[in-house]
């Protein structure tokens, strides 16, 4: 299929803009605000249930203490989650009429689903949530389940519209219009979704897993350290370290995906100006006038990396024209900000688990756990991190190669006014939601 | 005649009225928490408020999600044409749906009944605006005032206009007066006569200001929008109308007579007649100048995601009833432990599983990172996966802890 983005003329004029650049800022903090909430969409409720399930298996209340407690945070942090999603599915109209009004029959279908595993998720955490101590224990653990299930499958959704944006496939554009129109191919036949997926969902574990270790942690460096903090900490930690692991080879895969798809992508995270061929890696420094400065070279590893080959051909960002190109500094460095993160915490969690391996315990030493105190909010870092590697990495295109982001804006005014309304209005959530968890994690555990 | 192009539309119209009164309900219960007043009386309706819609507010409000993706996807250039027109009430909506949901998650961290007042009160000046907000938002539509286009329409007398205020007015005083109905019957069920009382007086006035505001409305409408009242007026546009009425008026009287049951599903009648009638009378333009077969996507789309919402319905329909049975049950509310819970303790069942762990991930490196085929990145991914299940059931729990369990043997 070919896709020649000057036929396309979308079903509104695009809209005349002034504040584009406040735009994309106003859906970049929707995204960073609900992003890390998703995590816990995806990993909380299978971690709530792994203890539940232990404690129906061996009878100790200890663990139905620690799922009583985590099953509060899951509540509020749900609660979040819900709203800004409530938001960015408002936005796709609000600011991006019409990419959805071109595109909505093709990609819409996804969320459509995802609004049902969204629905199946709200009904179950009210039942799981307020059924603690009124439904019989194993209905109360049933109940979970579709939760957990429901949470994973609504990721599943979202990204396969993400990997559709990134890798358009299941639809023809004749005379301007968009015809021919197959959303199951679109969205589940295409080849760009699946590491996206696998990707997403290891980071949730990690951003999850780390903060909730990270938190128990803090209790250990203040001297409280009974067999509740112990347990509470192990178990997420044990999620977030394998899901760590795992993590560096599914990266190595996505670049890989990534340099076969999107190669200006790829350029712009490596700061390539020019295809060649044994194309080097740099070590943080600064991308200008085509190549990067003040980097540390490591001679061949972009072609090693990115095709299995030191003498591989690397396309550069020359190869489309200046207006096709990504900011390149950002997402460069967005793109050593995660993968830096992602190779510390690796670190941190091989060394936990050879320790654990080795002697049975986790380790005890106080930088050990001052490091997981950090983990947990370094892995928000490099998630966010993340997705503007691949949401910026794809500008000037809000469909890759079709459409622009220019062209999907909307022409309503007073976007400034509507950024600094959500910023407020998210500020004083997150303050909410910190004083919530704040709350929670100083309540007595006598009090659950 | 119904076409397949008409049938995401009427899913559409179905969850507007659910969304209109399961989450007007929630709403509704914001506004009373709202002027509940100080002491112990208006605490007691703010707690009952809170706890009657704790288990089920984030379902209702799913019920906007559906319409919006139900919307893009079906009809994408007047969902397109709509949002940028209306970006100003949909997005104050969109404000309160957050505060709104701010308070949820906050209030299950309040301790005192200071804090829990001061959250309320903040938060439930979104129950007031965001009914309100929607309100306008609708009877931009319906008064055409919304055509094709990025944006379609003036950004600010498409809302603010008689027809939308007296729209959203009127979606406020039904939310008060869904919720009052609801919390009044739920009181009832929590044996406390005397709050069901308070909230059926509230009812009450509520109804009676709805129903005032609905006849003004119709005298507004006939001023401003003299084409959908025409249509209102008559054949089957008119049938609706009056069906909507005597529910209403049927709701009133039940209430009176302290039959909250049936109240509640006659009020729903009375929404989901009016929103009827007003697709009757617009059928069969969308928006203006847009037929709804001109808006609608091509037949793939439309059959998959007739089949997406029949199939979500199927698994979304049973889960809803347990949901309210159970919390209209009162199954969901208070700390009575349930008794006899026989949990029979089967000992430590953590195993040692490093070699398998081990073998996991080696085939798990080899066929993503070093194979280049699909296939065998598939094995690979699913190989890692496995090995972070498999591990994780070793390293989850110390050993000193699963010995400490008592051996089965």
């Amino acid at each position: 299929m070919t896709l020649a983005p000057a036929l396309l003329a979308a079903g509104l004029s695009p809209g005349q803009q002034r504040y584009l650049s406040e735009a994309r800022q106003m859906q970049a903090l929707s995204f960073a605000a609900h992003i890390p909430l998703v995590c816990f969409g995806i990993a909380l409720p299978a971690l709530v249930l792994y203890v539940e399930w232990l404690y129906l298996r061996r009878g100790d209340e200890l663990y139905r203490t620690i799922a009583r407690r985590w099953s509060r945070i899951m509540a509020a942090l749900f609660a979040a989650g819900a709203v800004t999603g409530t938001i960015l599915s408002l936005e796709m109209g609000l600011l991006w009429p019409n990419f959805t009004g071109t595109f909505g029959s093709v990609f819409g279908l996804g969320f459509a689903i995802e609004g049902f595993s969204f629905f199946t998720e709200a009904i179950f955490m009210g039942i799981y949530v307020y059924g603690w101590s009124r439904l019989p224990p194993r209905w109360h653990f049933a109940s979970g389940i579709p939760m957990a299930v429901a949470g994973f499958a609504g990721s599943l959704m979202v990204i396969s519209v993400n990997g559709w944006m990134n890798h358009p496939s299941g639809f023809r554009i004749v005379g301007g219009k968009v015809v021919d129109v197959h959303p199951l191919h679109a969205l589940f036949a295409n080849t760009y979704f699946w590491h996206e997926l696998v990707h997403m969902y290891l980071a949730g574990y990690m951003v999850t897993g780390f903060l909730l270790a990270g938190a128990y942690a803090l209790c250990r460096l203040r001297g409280a350290w009974g067999r509740y903090e112990r347990t509470a900490l192990a178990i997420p930690l044990a999620a977030a370290t394998l899901a760590s692991v795992a993590q560096v080879f599914v990266g190595d895969w996505n670049g890989r995906e990534v340099a076969a798809t999107q190669p200006t992508k790829l350029a712009a995270f490596e700061g390539l100006g020019r295809t060649v061929k044994g194309a080097d890696v740099h070590l943080l420094g600064w991308y200008s006038h085509g190549h990067v400065s003040w980097g540390i070279p490591i001679p061949k590893l972009l072609s090693l990396l990115a095709f299995h080959s030191t003498n591989a051909t690397v396309q550069g960002l020359d190869a489309v024209g200046p207006a096709d190109r990504p900011p390149v500094n950002v997402v460069r460095f967005a793109f050593q900000t995660m993968v830096g993160i992602g190779t510390l915490l690796a670190a941190l969690s091989v060394y936990a688990l050879l320790v654990r391996l080795r002697r049975g315990r986790l380790p005890e030493s106080r930088w050990f756990h001052l490091g997981l105190v950090a983990a947990g909010p370094l892995a928000v870092v490099a998630l966010i991190a993340g997705w503007v590697v691949t949401e910026v990495g794809r500008q000037p295109w809000v469909v890759y190669h079709v459409m622009r982001t220019t062209q999907a804006v909307t022409g309503a005014g007073g976007i400034p006014v509507g950024y600094g309304a959500l910023a407020l209005v998210y500020l004083a959530l997150a303050a909410g939601v910190g004083w919530v968890l704040m709350r929670l994690y100083r309540r007595p555990l006598e009090a659950t | 005649m119904i076409h397949l192009y008409d049938v995401p539309l009427a899913f559409a119209l179905v969850g507007l009225a659910l969304y209109t009164v399961l989450g007007g309900a929630d709403f509704g219960a914001g506004f009373w928490q709202l002027v509940a007043g100080r002491g112990e009386r208006g605490r007691e309706i703010r707690d009952h408020a809170h706890h009657a819609m704790g288990p089920v507010w984030e379902a209702n409000h799913v019920w906007l999600v559906f319409v919006l993706t139900v919307m893009w996807t079906a009809y994408p250039t007047a969902f397109a044409s709509i949002a940028s027109t209306l970006s100003v009430p949909l997005f104050v909506a969109g404000l309160g749906i957050v505060l709104r949901g701010g308070a949820y998650a906050l209030r299950s961290g309040t301790v005192s009944p200071r804090e829990q007042r001061l959250v309320d009160t903040v938060f439930a000046v979104s129950s007031v605006l965001t009914p309100f907000a929607l309100g306008t938002a609708v009877g931009g539509v319906a008064s055409g005032r919304v055509h094709v286009g990025n944006p379609g329409g003036s950004v600010l007398t498409s809302w603010l206009n008689a027809t939308s205020i007296m729209t959203g007015l009127l979606g406020t005083a039904f939310a008060a007066y869904n919720a009052a109905v609801f919390l009044s019957g739920d009181a009832r069920r929590d044996g406390n006569e005397e709050l069901a009382e308070r909230f059926r007086r509230r009812a009450l006035g509520a109804g009676l200001v709805a129903g005032a505001a609905a006849f003004a409305g119709l005298g507004v409408l006939r001023a401003d929008d003299h084409h959908l009242f025409t249509r209102l007026a008559t054949g089957s546009g008119l049938a609706a109308v009056v069906l909507s009425v005597a529910a209403g008026v049927g709701t009133l009287a039940l209430i009176y007579v302290r039959r909250y049951e049936p109240a509640r599903y006659t009020s729903a009648v009375a929404v989901a007649a009016i929103i009827g009638g007003w697709a009757v009378a617009q059928n069969p333009v969308l928006i203006r100048g847009l037929t709804i077969h001109d808006a609608a996507a091509g037949r793939d789309t439309l059959v998959a995601l007739v089949v997406a919402v029949v199939a979500g319905g199927a698994l979304v329909f049973p889960s809803l009833t347990l949901l309210f049975r159970l919390t209209l049950g009162g199954r969901l509310r208070g700390d009575a432990l349930i008794p006899g819970a026989v949990i029979r303790p089967r000992g430590p069942h953590t195993r040692r599983n490093t070699l398998p762990a081990a073998a996991l991930l080696v085939a798990g490196i080899g066929f993503l990172t070093v194979a280049d085929a699909a296939w065998a990145h598939a094995i690979g991914v699913t190989a890692l996966l496995l090995f972070v299940a498999v591990a994780f059931r070793s390293v989850a729990l110390e050993d000193e802890d699963t010995a400490s369990v008592g051996d089965p043997a």
